[in-house]
């Protein structure tokens, strides 16, 4: 399970020694990670902690209940994770408070991982395809993997501008491109998003560039004529490059509720979403939605953002990620 | 994935009928399901133990023999319990009595803030005849000036930016002063999202308000906000004391419930909802409509008002006379269909029809396919308009090609037209057709 920017792409070299994250810098990040969660549990009340479990009563039960429900997990994924979790309880293979919260949280972990968790990096140019409902934060995570593959893998990148709807949604990535170096291709407020990816590819074969990473509008998923045009950017980028876009990605807002389902289960039928970026973890909210999807779709979560600076985008780790739900 | 509520309580209390009063164990059940649908519609947890205990206190008892759906009367007092506790004492916008009203607009990153203030602007413009002007105090989002500049060329308001080079603070308290000199009318300020928790931000946040003493302050909040939702309204609410909600995004298919649970939680009322991507999909917020969408239960209110809004009665009564002479024409069709549009999106129609919106949720209604009837009918000659037998084969490759389709969409329409004329001479005879008999018509 990939815990640094090298083992999230797999890129066929050796890894350049200096960019591995030292195990002080991972540290601060995960405690950081809990210090922000432990806020919200202070503000609800809902600590779930391992003593919850000394006694094995209905009320221990409605509090685990509850802590996952406030992550935003959903009723659903909620109850199959309670009820597997009681059901090896009551057969008595776990006992006592430690045991059974290190088995919950191998289970939502275990949830949490439904599928291939790397980016390969390998075929030449990799095409990455952003999408996501207005907001999420797709322009902001572009430029950040941009800037990691360029200034620290050494990955040579190139940016399409595909957001060619909002206003200055082409100037903010154009900021980004010149902080991560990068190239970028742009073109007129209003114009054909399909083009820009074709133009960005076309200049990537051209120049050689070894990433492509094609930023789309931000649109709701219940618009059926956008997401119509999200197909057709797809399949313009197929036409060039047939196993192309080798990696599409969702932002996923943490602070969304249970309509993150619908968000993944529609832009996965236009686009097939291959992972979910969950941005914006460095509040209160806890993501839980990421669960629901890996549970009910399959889709995994490949990057989280917990904050803005460029350090924040990090290698999704579901340990981690499952330890901070519940807070232990 | 979504059953109404309302259907879950009929099937839940389908055999209660058969006793004449809810028992307490029927009340359970029900309120089972209530407590999931508004967990799955992102009712804050707390609130929905609360809610669920009124309701069912309120439950308790009543007598269904009255009612001859046992499941429609808890839907009854679920639906009038929520609109209380969404409604209630609320506030409009304060309009201060020397200009300019400052309206202050805070929220977390992504919200839809700067799109929002373009959009209170436009409103206040249209509906209030106010000389709007906006300040551009996000300095941090690479563009959000931009952003604001281009929105409020759109909707014809004065932006007051400085770029990013200096304090939000400092530039809130310039445009204000410009504000006042050039007599505005209203002022809004567009400031940068911040987490709740972020100290400094929030910190600087109650500076702005402090220095520009705003009539209003407003949370812009996501209307697919999860559980979350309430701490931040909390922490919101403790540093800057907002006077209302503006709830975003309200177009796609969230039910909302962080509208109810902020609302609960901090008696700040939802004083608007935005509703689209176009800079007019923006509205007063009802909150017995909301209720009913948290609920599933449609929105059968805006649709009338939209509907009136668009009606021309003089029409209506040329088309009732036609259907009854059986002259119904493709101009007349055309005419229709320009009318159901000007109210909006008919995919959005028809999610607000109660019983549709869940059934809804997995056919696709393409506002292109309208595109294509409109191209294919004008593409038409006014003699093949009103006579539409005069369509031959060469006759329907000329509007095939004129209108950009082809022969089968052309034959399609024409087949559809003339089901249409012997439906309505049905219905003008006073047969009315079954809807499945529709459906195959189709």
């Amino acid at each position: 399970m990939p815990s640094s920017w090298n083992e999230l792409f797999i890129t066929g070299e050796d890894a350049p020694a200096a960019a591995e994250a030292p195990a002080e810098e991972r540290q601060g990040f995960f405690r950081r990670l809990r210090q922000n969660l432990s806020k919200t549990r202070e503000a609800l009340g809902a600590e779930l902690q391992a003593s919850v479990f000394q006694t094995l009563d209905d009320e221990a039960w409605e509090r685990l209940e509850e802590t996952l429900i406030y992550a935003d997990v959903g009723a659903t994924t909620t109850a199959m994770i309670v009820e597997r979790l009681e059901t090896e309880a009551g057969s008595g293979e776990l006992s006592g408070g430690e045991e059974l919260t290190r088995r919950l949280t191998e289970i939502m972990a275990e949830v949490a991982r439904p599928g291939e968790m790397t980016i390969d990096l390998r075929p030449h140019p990799t095409v990455i395809l952003m999408v996501g409902v207005n907001g999420t934060g797709k322009t902001t995570t572009i430029g950040k993997i941009a800037w990691h593959l360029q200034r620290e893998l050494g990955k040579s990148v190139i940016l399409a501008a595909g957001d060619t709807y909002r206003a200055a949604a082409v100037e903010q990535l154009v900021e980004w491109s010149d902080r991560a170096g990068c190239d970028i291709v742009r073109a007129a407020h209003g114009s054909d998003p399909g083009a820009v990816a074709f133009d960005a590819i076309e200049a990537a074969k051209a120049r050689g560039h070894d990433v492509v990473i094609v930023d789309t509008a931000g649109r709701l998923h219940t618009q059926h004529h956008l997401m119509d045009e999200l197909t057709k950017v797809r399949r313009v980028i197929q036409k060039q490059i047939p196993d192309a876009p080798h990696e599409t990605l969702l932002t996923i807002d943490a602070t969304t509720g249970q309509n993150g389902l619908r968000q993944a289960m529609l832009f996965r039928e236009a686009v097939e979403v291959s992972g979910i970026v969950l941005t914006k973890l460095d509040g209160t909210a806890k993501g839980g939605i990421a669960l629901a999807i890996a549970q009910e779709l399959g889709v995994p979560v490949k990057l989280i953002g917990i904050g803005e600076s460029l350090e924040d985008l990090r290698p999704f780790d579901p340990d981690d990620f499952a330890r901070a739900i519940i807070g232990s | 994935m979504f059953d109404t509520l309302s259907e879950r309580l009929q099937s839940a209390l389908s055999e209660v009928r058969s006793h004449g009063t809810l028992t307490e164990d029927d009340i359970n059940k029900a309120m089972r399901q209530i407590r999931l649908a508004l967990l799955e519609a992102d009712v804050n947890f707390q609130v929905v133990k609360r809610f669920t205990a009124a309701v069912k206190e309120r439950a308790l008892g009543a007598d269904v023999l009255e009612s001859l759906n046992p499941g429609q009367q808890v839907v009854k007092i679920v639906d009038e319990e929520l609109t209380a506790l969404m409604g209630g004492a609320g506030r409009d916008l304060v309009f201060a009595s020397s200009r300019p009203t400052v309206i202050l607009m805070a929220g977390l990153q992504g919200s839809g803030k700067t799109t929002a203030c373009g959009k209170l602007a436009r409103h206040l413009r249209e509906e209030h005849k106010k000389d709007v002007a906006l300040a551009a105090c996000d300095v941090y989002r690479p563009a959000a000036v931009d952003q604001l500049v281009k929105v409020g060329s759109q909707v014809g308001a004065t932006v007051y930016e400085q770029g990013t080079g200096r304090d939000p603070i400092d530039i809130a308290e310039w445009a204000l002063g410009r504000a006042k000199s050039e007599g505005r009318d209203v002022l809004i300020v567009d400031t940068s999202g911040r987490l709740h928790i972020d100290a400094d931000l929030m910190k600087e946040l109650a500076e702005i308000k402090k220095r520009t003493k705003p009539h209003n302050v407003l949370l812009v909040v996501d209307a697919m906000t999860g559980q979350d939702a309430v701490n931040v309204a909390e922490q919101f609410a403790e540093t800057a004391n907002f006077d209302g909600v503006v709830m975003t995004k309200l177009d796609g298919d969230a039910r909302g419930g962080a509208a109810l649970s902020v609302k609960a939680v901090t008696g700040k009322p939802i004083l608007y909802a935005s509703t689209g991507e176009k800079l007019d999909a923006f509205e007063r917020f009802h909150p017995d409509r909301m209720a009913q969408r948290i609920l599933g239960m449609g929105d059968v209110m805006t649709l009338v008002e939209k509907a009136e809004r668009e009606f021309d009665e003089k029409k209506a009564e040329e088309l009732e006379r036609k259907i009854r002479r059986q002259e119904f024409t493709f101009d007349d069709f055309l005419d229709q269909l320009h009318q159901v549009r000007r109210m909006g999106p008919v995919s959005g129609l028809l999610k607000m029809i109660p019983g549709l919106g869940s059934q809804l949720s997995g056919l696709k209604i393409d506002d292109r396919e309208l595109d294509r009837v409109q191209a294919i009918i004008t593409s038409m000659t006014p003699e093949e308009r009103a006579n539409p037998s005069l369509l031959n084969g060469s006759r329907r490759r000329r509007i095939a090609l004129g209108s950009g389709t082809n022969v089968s969409a052309v034959n399609q329409l024409v087949k559809q037209f003339g089901q249409m004329q012997k439906m309505m001479k049905a219905l003008s005879q006073g047969k009315m057709p079954s809807l499945s008999q529709l459906a195959r018509g189709r």
